[in-house]
């Protein structure tokens, strides 16, 4: 007709500007690491899979071009004049920058506000792994959960013989049935009903034989429709639906103990929270429900928030074994370990009272340990003092106890070396 | 204007929610209307993309496709959160240069938008490119979407071969210059995609020759020496305007790859060129005819009430002017046009005067020589009426560094009607707007650095990102940079300098 042509491409080509913005987002790594950093640091521990804000400032995505700056002479043409006449003169702005005109007014009117925009929660979890220096494998088991469980969904109207579902089929065959049926059952009773009136009338008369005959044979066309009816057909079949869900196996509980003396500062705490992050994230891949206890100590031990957990700092001594007396306490009372897989998760700077280091492992080993599944230890500083030693001796008796000295977040990662090579076996 | 050749026997429908049926039925109307008008158009080809793919269009300089780069992510980020923050609409449509012409329907649109937007892009502006003298002398309308296509295959090719973030620096290096990596005066050849691909090889082993012939480092026969150093041979023999492809003939140190991206942003470039000096124009063109197409077709029936009163309100706010505002090149170009064609109509005493030419001639045939044969800085010098600038009610003030006030130099009346005519013609002069940058000459003997000059029109100073913008040059010289500030009188300002890059 025309050469006219109308092409829908709403589904062809979306997310044409993906490569764009992963290239954007290489460019501006230090930025967003930084942001992750900051966000990581604001966050509670259960909410660290979300997307975050990215401000960059605007300096660092200019692209220079050559332009005009201010001074010289310009002249602008504008509309809406209401009472300048020619010869007028108008007072110029403060601070030099002029109206600007034409061309140059996009570039001055833009301020030095940032350039903000949203890290999606996988962008975002990318960059959090690339900080700890987790190893890809580990970085997919955290990502997707790795176990499904099937589980019934309804029924469908099609599947394999074994999942038949016998009653629902039949029951639905038998409405059919019904329902095909009823319109013809009713003709038919009204036709018997007939005939049997003209079988009382006197069966001499031509007009009542052949109505009689025309009668029964229409009854028995009806008959056999009903009874063409199929018992069973393909559309009545019902099979039992299973979906795959992802299903963590149960609920857990983390307990996280840190020392909190004076000389725990902030970016030790800091050290301390990306690895307390680490195993919960790692939990929440294999269990419903998860407990975390926050566990402070500094001669004492106190369960407090997670807010006060991170954010309260006292001063004083250390005595690392009233916090794992408080786990041990808190076990008892509120997670049997026959239903709770427990898992502790103890930061500190290694700091201890020394006569204290020697109960501290004997509590481990005793009490604590038979009751966990996993008991990690990070040390936020280089020195090793007795607490070190002690627990030393402990790494090599248990399997289930890791530990490590962590300065940089990149050293976290090795304490779950074995938790994470464990299940991934297993998966 | 041919006649009509049948009236409808009922109204177009005219419900809400757009169908492709309803899409098809409108742009016949249309575009029997815009025949009835003999608009020359490049073949229609209409594309329904969602609000997303609008974004993506948007955000890669509106073409379908093209090579990758971090600028198009940051744009398509930004376009993104204003839209789902609600501060800004999507364009309505987007129009490519191509031939079929591209018109890009958004799925959003109602109907009444829908045939806004054919009448506007697939009549207005497709005509305007076709017929305007800077785009068929410029652009290549056959062959764009090709070349697009062999761009961005060529620079994912080369980020495979060396490294996304070599390809990255070099494209932002490119962008800096981009504006002034086109050829002003001089026409392009124009060449087949085929054509491109085979000289591109050719290119490349000659380009080098050449070179390397430049750069020369065998001693010489002295003879020749002499007779060399006698002549002091300047290079270039007269300043270049177009940096970019000078630096693509005769940057020392790029590898062949580097060239072919160098002229791939140079090409692209130059393809935007004619856009950039006819806004004006082109917009106020498109929008002229998707006035005047609608609103034949309600006279002659075929639109209703409700859809006219959808649409109008849409063109209210395109050529909306707030005063003391910068101007809206829809509003101004619509306007001219619009009034154009009154002078040919109704001309009155004033116009006479002005206009001897058009006044009372054929309105379609001037409206077409306008069209074809001007761009922006021409149009207005030429057709900007007195009238108008009293119904815009144009001023133009003088900024003077060298004054301690703006001064008022030129109102809407008598007086003043040719100063603010002329003022706001050299308002929308590229070359007033961007500054003059050549180069100026090379240091063949010594230590090859490449000395750009820029000429100040009006003593305008250059921006303060001058200096970022020269690291990019030197980055794709290779050698170091200079660029001196040349005042009216001849003297030297300012100087900036920028090293060699390590190598």
């Amino acid at each position: 007709m025309s050469l006219q042509q109308i092409i829908d491409r709403r589904l062809s080509g979306k997310n044409k500007s993906v490569g764009n913005r992963e290239r954007f987002l290489r460019r501006h790594k230090e930025q967003i690491r930084e942001a992750v950093r900051r966000a990581v640091d604001g966050r509670g521990i259960r909410d660290i899979e979300r997307g975050e804000e990215v401000h960059i400032p605007k300096k660092d995505l200019s692209e220079p071009v050559f332009g005009h700056g201010d001074g010289g002479v310009r002249e602008v043409v504008r509309p809406g004049n209401a009472e300048h006449v020619k010869g007028d003169r108008l007072p110029k702005p403060k601070g030099g920058q002029g109206q600007g005109g034409g061309s140059s007014a996009s570039d001055s009117g833009e301020g030095d506000d940032d350039f903000v925009f949203h890290l999606t929660k996988e962008e975002f979890m990318q960059v959090f792994f690339d900080d700890l220096a987790l190893p890809n494998m580990e970085r997919n088991q955290l990502a997707e959960t790795p176990e499904w469980k099937s589980h019934r969904a309804g029924f469908t109207s099609d599947g394999t013989p074994n999942n038949l579902h016998v009653v629902r089929s039949m029951r639905g065959a038998l409405g059919r049935r019904i329902a095909l049926a009823t319109g013809k059952r009713r003709q038919l009773e009204e036709l018997e009903q007939q005939l049997a009136e003209l079988r009382g009338q006197d069966q001499n008369n031509h007009e009542v034989q052949r109505l009689v005959l025309e009668t029964e044979a229409h009854i028995e066309l009806l008959r056999e429709r009903i009874a063409g009816i199929p018992f069973l057909d393909p559309i009545d079949l019902r099979f039992r639906n299973r979906v795959k869900v992802p299903v963590p196996t149960s609920r857990a509980v983390m307990f996280c103990l840190m020392d909190v003396s004076g000389s725990m500062d902030e970016s030790r705490k800091d050290l301390a929270k990306r690895f307390f992050i680490l195993l919960y994230l790692f939990l929440t891949r294999h269990y419903d429900k998860i407990d975390v206890v926050f566990i402070r100590h500094h001669t004492q031990a106190q369960e407090v928030d997670e807010e006060n957990f991170f954010h309260a700092t006292e001063t004083g001594g250390t005595v690392v074994s009233s916090a794992l007396v408080l786990m041990e306490q808190i076990i008892r009372e509120r997670y049997p370990s026959n239903e709770w897989n427990i898992y502790g998760a103890q930061a500190s700077d290694g700091d201890n009272w020394h006569h204290d280091s020697g109960r501290c492992r004997e509590l481990l080993a005793e009490q604590l340990l038979p009751l966990c599944r996993y008991f990690a230890y990070v040390q936020v500083a280089e020195a090793e003092q007795n607490l070190w030693e002690e627990y030393t001796k402990l790494a090599d008796e248990a399997k289930h106890f890791a530990m490590r000295k962590a300065v940089e977040p990149a050293q976290i990662y090795p304490v779950f070396r074995d938790l994470f090579k464990k299940e991934g076996q297993s998966a | 204007m041919k006649p009509l050749a049948h009236r409808p026997a009922e109204k177009l429908p005219s419900p809400s929610d757009w169908t492709f049926e309803l899409i098809n039925d409108y742009h016949d109307v249309i575009r029997r209307t815009a025949e009835r008008y003999s608009l020359d158009t490049y073949p229609n080809q209409l594309e329904i993309i969602s609000a997303e793919q609008m974004m993506d269009a948007y955000s890669s300089v509106g073409m379908p496709v093209n090579y990758r780069h971090w600028s198009y992510g940051k744009e398509f980020i930004a376009t993104q959160q204003n839209y789902k923050r609600g501060q800004m609409g999507l364009a309505y449509e987007i129009v490519i240069n191509s031939d079929p012409c591209i018109a890009y329907l958004m799925e959003e649109n109602t109907m009444a938008m829908q045939a806004l937007v054919i009448a506007h892009a697939s009549y207005g502006h497709n005509s305007f490119f076709k017929g305007n003298y800077l785009f068929r002398m410029w652009t290549d309308a056959s062959s764009i979407i090709d070349y697009l296509v062999y761009a961005k295959n060529f620079v994912a090719e080369c980020e495979e071969r060396h490294g996304v973030d070599a390809v990255e620096e070099l494209l932002d290096s490119c962008h800096a210059l981009m504006n002034h990596g086109v050829d002003r005066y001089r026409r392009p050849s124009k060449l087949s995609l085929a054509q491109e691909r085979l000289r591109q090889v050719e290119r490349e082993q000659h380009a080098q020759q050449q070179i390397n012939d430049l750069w020369r480092t065998l001693p010489r026969r002295p003879e020749s020496d002499a007779e060399e150093t006698a002549q002091a041979r300047r290079f270039p023999e007269e300043p270049q305007e177009n940096l970019l492809y000078f630096i693509e003939k005769n940057a020392p140190l790029l590898e062949p790859w580097q060239r072919e991206i160098v002229r791939i942003v140079r090409k692209i470039a130059q393809y935007f060129y004619p856009q950039r000096q006819t806004q004006v124009m082109n917009e106020g063109w498109a929008t002229f005819w998707h006035h005047r197409l609608l609103n034949t077709m309600y006279d002659d029936g075929y639109l209703s009430d409700g859809m006219m009163i959808e649409w109008l309100k849409s063109h209210t706010n395109v050529v909306a002017q707030p005063p003391m505002q910068n101007l809206n090149p829809y509003a101004l170009g619509f306007a001219m046009y619009t009034d154009i064609k009154r002078i040919c109509e109704h001309p009155d005493e004033e116009d006479r005067l002005w206009f001897p030419d058009i006044a009372g001639s054929d309105w379609e045939k001037t409206l077409d020589h306008a069209m074809r044969n001007f761009k922006d800085e021409s149009f207005i010098g030429q057709f900007l009426s007195p009238r108008m600038m009293r119904e815009f009610r144009l001023f133009s003030i003088l900024d003077d560094e060298a004054l301690a006030e703006y001064e008022i130099s030129a109102i809407h009346d008598e007086a003043g009607y040719q100063h603010v005519r002329q003022a706001l013609s050299r308002q929308y002069d590229l070359s007033t707007r961007e500054p003059n940058i050549q180069v100026w000459s090379v240091n063949l003997r010594g230590d090859r650095s490449l000395t750009l000059r820029h000429t100040q029109h009006l003593n305008r100073p250059l921006h303060d990102n001058a200096i970022e913008v020269l690291k990019h040059v030197a980055r794709l010289w290779g050698f170091a940079v200079h660029l001196e500030s040349v005042n009216d009188r001849g003297d030297t300002t300012r100087r900036w300098e920028v090293p060699a890059p390590a190598h």
